[in-house]
């Protein structure tokens, strides 16, 4: 196969502009599991240890879609979403377990801010969800009654 | 695990149930012995090279973990590659083609 001078400027532009991508791409993408934020037992903590000292302001433009009542806290489906543009993480707090931060989830620039999992709660308590843009946090709660509670307790 | 991703309107949904204990490290087994933690701390999803998903957990998810998200910029046809590793150092990488609708 020979090579002609056409695809090998492409393949360079390429690549070269993958590595401008990996460049760009901020430090938090790469950054390894935050321990000491899911180890912190309390919420501020926890917050603090994943953001910082950012401030935070409560928005109505984060929706929570999850249930009123929850039979079994070892299961609560949860779907949040948000309409604000830039948003680089969204993570997701229960105070009433050991470890308030469920999880934490980056958005790269080409994922949707909208994501589902399931979580454990303890006890009947707040889902709190925070979202990073740039150097500001937003804030939604929603309340979530626990028939059973999930942490095998 | 398993891996679905169908696109639709250039938008790729993705799910995924990625079978594991999720053990919290807190719950004990009838004898009274605590059984050791053992949950998956990152879940990182690849399109082409390019990252378009990326989730730490914790214990608090439950177990088998479903997770669902939302993507754009890829075709039907295009692999989507899921990785997850867990705090004991185990992992698992899938591979899924995305499907049109």
């Amino acid at each position: 196969m020979s090579i002609s001078r056409r695809n090998f400027c492409k393949t360079l532009a390429g690549s070269a502009a993958s590595v401008a991508v990996l460049a760009a791409m901020p430090g938090t993408l790469l950054a390894k599991w935050s321990e000491k934020a899911f180890m912190a037992d309390k919420l501020d903590d926890a917050i603090a240890a994943k953001f910082g000292s950012l401030p935070i302001e409560d928005s109505t433009a984060i929706l929570i879609k999850a249930p009123e009542i929850a039979e079994n806290g070892a299961f609560v489906p949860v779907t949040v979403s948000t309409t604000i543009p830039g948003v680089t993480n969204i993570s997701l707090f229960t105070p009433a377990n050991f470890s308030p931060l469920v999880a934490s989830i980056d958005v790269p620039s080409r994922m949707k801010p909208d994501v589902s999992l399931r979580i454990r709660m303890a006890n009947t308590s707040n889902l709190i969800v925070v979202a990073q843009v740039g150097n500001k946090l937003y804030r939604a709660t929603r309340e979530i009654k626990v028939t059973i509670g999930g942490c095998g307790g | 695990m398993k891996i679905k991703a169908v696109i639709q309107n250039n938008i790729v949904s993705v799910k995924m149930l990625i079978p594991h204990p999720m053990e919290t490290g807190r719950r004990k087994e009838q004898n009274g012995v605590i059984v050791p933690a053992h949950y998956i701390t990152e879940v990182t999803a690849t399109c082409k090279g390019e990252t378009v998903f990326h989730a730490e957990l914790g214990p608090g998810v439950s177990k088998d973990p479903y997770l669902a998200f939302q993507f754009d910029g890829a075709k039907a046809g295009d692999a989507l590659k899921v990785t997850w590793v867990d705090n004991k150092g185990g992992s698992e990488t899938a591979e899924a083609a995305i499907t049109a609708i």
